[in-house]
This record gives C-alpha cells, structure tokens and sequence, in this order.
C-alpha cells in the first residue's frame, strides 16, 4: 500500500486483560493498515479478539502496546481534546441496534449529540447535517427524529446509527458486527448502503464480523483473526478462493452452503 | 401515572394507609389544641371522650404527641433517606463507571462502614454530638445507612457501562459527568427509587431503636421518644396499654406499608415479574 | 406415517387490550425419521410455534383453534395440565443458547438424575447413572462428565451434554428452538452432524429445529417449512425449495443468503423492501402482499389458497393461477 492511500496503520498492537498467571492476549502483536476508500473486513469467531481489536482501534480502549497512526499521525496515547478530534474522523456503528440507542430518548436527540464534536456549527446547518445523512440511509428525516428507538425497526435503527455516523463525515467507519443481529433481509440493505458509502464518498470501513458471507460479499480485503492475533490477509476472492492458513481453511469448510443441486 | 396504575392493589392499599398516616402527622399538629409537651389531665388517663387516646404518665394527650411524633419519624425518615441515598448513588456511580484504584478505594470505604454496626456508630455520634436536635439526627442516620446503596448502585453501573449507548455517547464526545447524568442515571431511576424506600423505612426505625435507648431528639415528640418513656414508667406492666401500644402499632404500619410499597414497585420496575409478557 | 402433526393452528399473545397474532393457521407434519426445518425472520412466530408443539407455551399465549397429535395420541391443547406428563418424555426442548442452559452449581450426574426422576420417581440413582453414561458415551463424551460442573466442560462438550439431557428419557420428538444462533460456525457444524446422528441412531424419532439460518437448514433438514407473519407461506424437500422456491418470500429469502463461495463476489443483491406486517390486526389477504413485486389485487384481499403438489404446499395467489391455467389451458 502506498503511503498516500493509507488511512491507519496499527504496529504491534496488543490488549492484556487481566493480571499474572489468568492474564489473556486478547489482541497480541497486531499489524494491519486499511486504505483510503476500502472495506476491510475483520473476520473472526468469538473470542478471537476482534471486538477488542476494534475498540483499540476506535480509541475507547488504551493499548497496552504498539502504536497507531491516523493519516500519518500517531494518536495511540491522547488527550480528551485530541480523542474528539480523532473522533471526527472515526466512527462507529455497533452489534445490537436496540442496546445502541438511549431508549428513553428520541432518535434525533441521539443524533445530535454527536454534533456536539462540531461546536463551531449553527443550529439550521446542525438540522440540516441530520435531515441529510437520515435521507442518505433512506430513512425519513421528518418521521424518524421524533421516534424513540423502540418504535423502529430493527434495520432502520441500524440504518439510523450509520447515519448518526454519516453527519460527521468520517473518513473511517468501524462497524463491529453492525450486521449480526438482523435478518436476512435488512441485513443485505444495511450492505449495500456500506458499498454505496465507499464508492460515492470514499469512505473507509472496517467491517468487523463473524460470518465469512458477509465479509466475502461486501469486503475488497480480507484479514482473518485467530487467538489475538492476524494469521492470514488478502484480497477478499484470493482469501476465500485461495485460503493459505489452516484457520482460514476449516473455517471455509464449517460455513454452511446453500446446497443447490446443479 | 402509568407507573401508579401498574401497582398491584397491595401495593396500592400500602401506599394509602402510608400517606394517610404522613397526613395525620401534617396536619393533625396544626389541628391539635395543645404542644405535645402540655400537661392536660391526670396521669395515665384511659382513652375515652376526653382524650381519644388517653394520657401518658404526665398527663400529656398521646393523641397529641403521636401526630407530633409521626411528624418528626417522618421528617428524619426522609431526612436519612434523602442524605443516604444521595451519598449512595454518588459513591457507588463512581466506583462503577470509574473502575480502577477509584473503585478500590470507595469500595474499601464502603465495606468498612458495612462492617462496622451502624447503631454502635450512631451510638457514638448521639453521645459525641452536643445538640440532639431532630436534623442532626436524620442527618446522623443518612450518614450510616449508605454503604448498602452504595454497593448496589455500583454493581448496576459496572454492567450498564458496557452498553453500546455509553459507547456511542464517548464517541460523540461525551465527557464522564454528562454520560453519568444523561446515560446511566435514568436507567437507574427505578432502582434508586427502590433504594431510598428501603432507606426511608430503615431510617425510621433506627429513629425508633435510638429514641428507645434514650438517645432521642430532645425538646420534642417522636415515635421512639414515646416509647422510650412508655417502657420507662413500666406501662407495660401497669397495664396502660395505650400508651406503649400506640407509637408500636404506628411504627409498624408505617415500615410494613413502606415494605410493601417497595415489593410492588418490584413488579412494577422489574419486566420479568409482570404478569403477562409481551409478545416476541 | 406421521410422528406429529399440528393442524390449524391459531394463537395470540395478549398484552392489556391489544392482541399480537403470532400464529394464524400453521399446520406441519413431521413423519418419523425426519428433520422438519423452520425458517423465518424474528416475530414471524417461530418461536412460538416451537413453544406449543414442545407443549411449553408462555403463560400469556391463547390458543384460539387447531389441533396436534403427536406419537398416535391427540393432545389437548387448553388443558396445560396434561402436557407435563409428555414433556420431557414424549417430547423434549432442545433451548436456545444451550450454553447457558446449565445449572452451573450442579454436577451433571444430578442434573441427569433428575431429569430421569421426573419421569419415574421410582428410579435409582445408580440407574440413572448407568442410562445417563451410556448416553454420554453415544455422544462420545467420558464417563468423567457425570462428576463434572458445567464450567469444567469445553463449549463443545457442553452442548452435547446439553443435547444428551434433552434426549435422556428417548423422547419420541426434539424441537430445537434457534440451538445454533449463538454458536460459531465450527460448533454449529458439530451440532448439526451431532442431531443427524440422533435421528439415524434412532435415539429420537424425528426433530423439528427453528432456526434463521436457511443455508444451516439445507444442510440438516429433510424438508424445510418457510414462515412469515405467523403462518406457514411454503413447504417441501430441503433441495426442492432450495433449487427452486415457489413462494415469493421464499425466493427473497433465499436471495439473500451470502455465501462464500468463490467466483460469486461482485453481484449486488437487493433486500427486500419494506418491513414485516403488524400482527396486533388479524391479516385478510396475503401477509406478503405489500412487499411482493408480484401481487396481484386479490393477494390484499383473500387469503391464499393452499397449493399442494409434487409433496410440496405453498400459499401464493399467483402460483394457484398459473396452476389452473395450466389445468384450463
């Protein structure tokens, strides 16, 4: 990857929890780099540490080793100002679209506290960044701002979280099993709309996930994740055609095939 | 109101028998024709026409000095329960959103104080402090009875804090008081209410044990305080029923109620033992 | 043959004065020796269906009509009571997040003991014992596993222990209710030859599993039943349905299953549009009708008919017109 197209790079990033003989390597040693204008897809069964790699990335967690870079700039250890900076620029859309919104509030208030990293905004051009990024999800802006979460669907809440993310324009989406909780259905919706968001804003995304479908379907790259650590990455065809680890391999072989005769 | 109209009926007939009782105590002393410390008739007047409920050894009106006694177990009840639960949620909120050496440290505070008995502490503060005055005494007991609160609070806390919503709120630049008020404290608002009935109804009888063993407020009437003087003039075995059994039935239907009041609003916070589920 | 069969079933939750109709007019049939696979999205109500043909239904579900027999014996479906005496023996629940459907402060020899106890008071420990490791070893699972707490056992084991007490009394029938969902495609994989295996040893005689997962299905069902807004809009052979649906839901559904297979990336599949009916009003027409690209004016308005043919059934308006053209023409 060239230097201009590298949006992150992570060097050497580890997460230990818990202390001496009971201590786990949640993420132990990580490499990785995510291009300008891509979707990586992190994939992993649970426990392999991706969420936790995903947390590290989004800066909501310290790591106890390594480093990031943000566009040629290290933001592994930064103060609350420059985490909202940081924060401009990265976002994120989480697994369990009902735990994700306050649910005593209204969805647009939720939105709109995000725009509180904006400050230097005025209130009609704050209104507007709402009304647009809900139309850029195909969610109405009038109808869903005044609803409380419960009274939407599970994929438009999804929806609505990606837009709550879309406001601030962020170059990077990290979205952590943003998909696992829908069905079938509003699932491959929320999947093209994460397409849609590369290939007409150049938006980056990081879609973390445990189901190879997804990540083959939407990814451009692959990076797979055993015990903490990346045992194989690629282009999403040469991963799934070409599987070089063991890991890879047999998780290919478990996923379930639609067995169509012919 | 909707919460009011899911209370089971026990839990509404506490709630009554609760607020007439705090009513009795509000407005019985602006109706009374006398202090409670007037001395009226002959001592250990049965209860009858003259006095409703008879006289104590002085010739004090019982009738007189329950609604007055009523009015103070009631105002260091909610004193205490106040100050308790505010101490409380303040201390057992930080702990757990905070984690780390904060936790370990307000933790540690928290479970000495459990382990210390609050009655020897009390004990300890009445006799240390020069003026026995109705507040300071609630405040005394609200300063003793918050470890359990605080202990409770912060278990809750420790798992809401890992709810993708604290998450999304960091993320859009949230600091930690605004994510305390905004994020965890009203999803805790069922549970803190829960909490400082339970405080309330134990304030109200440590006001009761302390005014039994003499360490009462002075210069005023108080549930306890009558009893105190009740098992004091040994009325007990004179047979002057009225006047010891009075402050006890009070007491108890003030803490039963509260008790129950606090069970039902169990079923009323808690999904799981509603009756009926909602359709998945 | 038949091993269960539930015929006309109509049910609602009721939640202060709305009702919520979670199952309209299901009816299944399970023959002996197969795997019936039920696959719907969430609230399309199968779960509930799952509820009432293990004869454990929440307390807050009307059964308004059908019928269900089960093993040669009709069941009453109003009298609760008598369902105890079937549950565990006749037919038994394989939970969801088996997991954590472990009481963690008891061996399972006790757990197994009193399973078995349940059935027959009469019973000796030591029998129990001796059935309960013979099962365990069926399972390929140690004799060690009886003196073992839950949290001494490896994910694996503790779904086979799991799948082991669901199965210990021989129940004629295993309704598996979403066992998978949690689970990793590793585990899900030892899970679905683990059931098969279940059914050709003849440990039960047949299972229905409830599951999301449609490509999961193709895998272990024998035949596969496809629901939507509580009813039951397709049924036939896992491979027919499979190779070529005949419900429109159906097709949509399977659309959009995303699998890894090499060479498939770049085709852009779409969702479909809208979102499923609210069930607090009972549906005339077609629950699909407003989401389907082929409806037709009579869809809102009257119910499907049931199109049976080649031991498959669907309930699609569009499908009984081209069949009777066929006939006609």
């Amino acid at each position: 990857m060239s230097a201009e197209t590298e949006l992150l790079r992570a060097e050497g990033l580890t997460k230990v929890f818990g202390r001496g003989k009971d201590a786990v390597r949640a993420v132990d040693g990580v490499d990785l780099a995510l291009a300008q204008g891509e979707i990586t897809a992190l994939v992993g069964q649970s426990g392999s540490g991706k969420s936790t790699l995903g947390r590290l990335l989004l800066r909501l967690l310290d790591p106890d080793g390594g480093r990031i870079t943000f566009g040629g700039k290290d933001v592994t250890v930064s103060r609350r100002a420059a985490r909202r900076d940081y924060w401009r620029e990265v976002q994120a859309v989480f697994q369990d679209p009902y735990a994700a919104f306050h649910q005593y509030r209204k969805v647009g208030s939720t939105l709109s506290a995000a725009l509180r990293l904006l400050p230097d905004e005025s209130a009609a051009s704050r209104k507007a960044r709402v009304a647009a990024s809900l139309e850029a999800v195909g969610l109405d802006p009038a109808e869903t701002i005044a609803k409380l979460p419960h009274e939407l669907s599970g994929g438009q809440r999804q929806r609505a979280m990606i837009a709550r993310a879309l406001m601030l324009q962020p170059r990077l989406l990290i979205a952590d099993e943003a998909t696992s909780m829908l069905d079938a259905s509003a699932r491959v919706t929320v999947l093209n709309l994460l397409a849609d968001l590369r290939d007409e804003r150049g938006m980056s995304v990081l879609f973390v996930t445990h189901d190879l479908g997804q990540a083959y379907y939407l990814a451009d790259r692959i990076l797979v994740m055993h015990r903490g650590r990346i045992v194989e990455s690629g282009a999403a065809e040469q991963v799934v055609a070409e599987p070089e680890h063991d890991y890879t391999r047999s998780l290919l072989a478990d996923v379930p095939k639609l067995h169509r005769t012919g | 109101m909707k919460t009011l109209k899911a209370l089971p009926p026990r839990g509404t007939i506490a709630a009554a028998v609760f607020l007439a009782i705090v009513l009795a105590g509000l407005i019985g002393p602006l109706l009374a024709p006398a202090g409670p410390g007037a001395l009226l008739g002959t001592s250990f007047t049965p209860p009858g026409s003259e006095f409703l409920l008879g006289t104590d050894h002085l010739g004090r009106s019982v009738g007189i000095q329950l609604v007055h006694g009523i009015r103070t177990s009631i105002y260091i009840g909610l004193l205490a329960g106040i100050t308790g639960t505010l101490i409380g949620v303040a201390f057992g909120t930080l702990a757990g959103y905070r984690g780390g050496v904060l936790d370990e440290i307000l933790m540690g505070l928290t479970n000495i104080m459990i382990t210390v008995p609050a009655i020897i502490v009390l004990l300890l503060l009445s006799i240390s402090l020069d003026t026995r005055s109705v507040t300071v005494m609630g405040l005394c007991i609200g300063f003793v009875s918050w470890p359990w609160t605080a202990r409770a609070v912060r278990s809750q806390i420790a798992s809401l804090r890992e709810r993708e919503h604290v998450d999304i709120a960091r993320l859009s630049g949230s600091g930690t008081m605004r994510i305390i008020n905004v994020e965890l404290l009203p999803y805790m608002m069922s549970y803190i209410v829960m909490a400082f009935v339970i405080q309330l109804y134990g304030a109200i009888l440590a006001e009761a044990a302390l005014s039994l063993l003499g360490l009462g407020p002075s210069g005023t009437a108080s549930l306890g305080v009558m009893l105190h003087w009740a098992i004091a003039w040994e009325s007990v075995r004179g047979g002057q029923w009225w006047v010891f059994l009075t402050p006890t039935v009070f007491i108890t239907a003030i803490t039963f109620s509260l008790l129950l009041v606090q069970s039902s609003l169990d079923t009323v916070f808690n999904p799981r033992l509603r009756v009926g589920k909602a359709a998945r | 043959m038949t091993l269960a069969r539930i015929n006309d079933l109509a049910a609602h939750y009721t939640a202060g004065d709305t009702n919520h109709h979670a199952l309209d007019g299901v009816s299944l049939d399970i023959a002996p020796g197969q795997i019936l696979g039920v696959v719907g999205e969430s609230g399309c109500g199968k779960s509930t269906m799952a509820s009432v043909l293990s004869l454990n239904p929440g307390p807050s579900l009307r059964i308004t009509s059908g019928t269900m027999t089960i093993d040669g014996t009709e069941v009453d479906l109003a009298d609760t009571e008598s369902h105890r005496r079937l549950r565990g023996g006749t037919v038994a629940l394989l939970p969801q997040g088996a997991l954590n459907a472990l009481n963690p402060t008891r061996r399972v020899g006790a757990l197994a003991y009193d399973i078995l106890a349940a059935g027959d008071k009469r019973i000796k420990r030591a029998e129990a014992m001796e059935r309960t490791a013979s099962r365990l070893e069926a399972l390929d699972l140690p004799p060690r596993v009886l003196r073992s707490y839950p949290h001494q056992l490896s994910g694996g084991m503790r779904q086979r222990v799991v799948t082991a007490l669901a199965t210990l009394r021989n129940p004629r029938l295993l309704v598996a209710d979403e066992p998978s969902s949690a689970l990793d495609v590793s585990s899900q994989r030892l899970l679905v030859d683990l059931l098969r295996r279940l059914v050709s040893d003849g440990l039960v005689d047949g299972i229905v599993f409830i599951t999301h997962d449609v490509a999961l299905l193709s895998e272990l069902a024998d035949r596969i039943a496809v629901m939507y807004a509580g009813r039951v809009v397709e049924e036939a052979p896992s491979r027919a349905l499979v190779d070529e649906p005949h419900h429109p839901y159906s097709q949509a559904l399977l659309a959009s299953v995303l699998v890894p297979e090499p060479g498939t990336r770049g085709r852009r599949v779409t969702g479909i549009p809208g979102s499923p009916p609210d069930l607090k009003v009972p549906i005339a027409g077609c629950p699909f009708a407003p989401r389907c690209d082929h409806a037709l004016e009579v869809c809102e308005q009257v119910r499907p008919p049931r199109n049976a043919a080649d031991a498959r059934v669907d309930a699609c308006w569009k499908n009984a017109e081209t069949e009777e053209a066929l006939h006609v023409g």
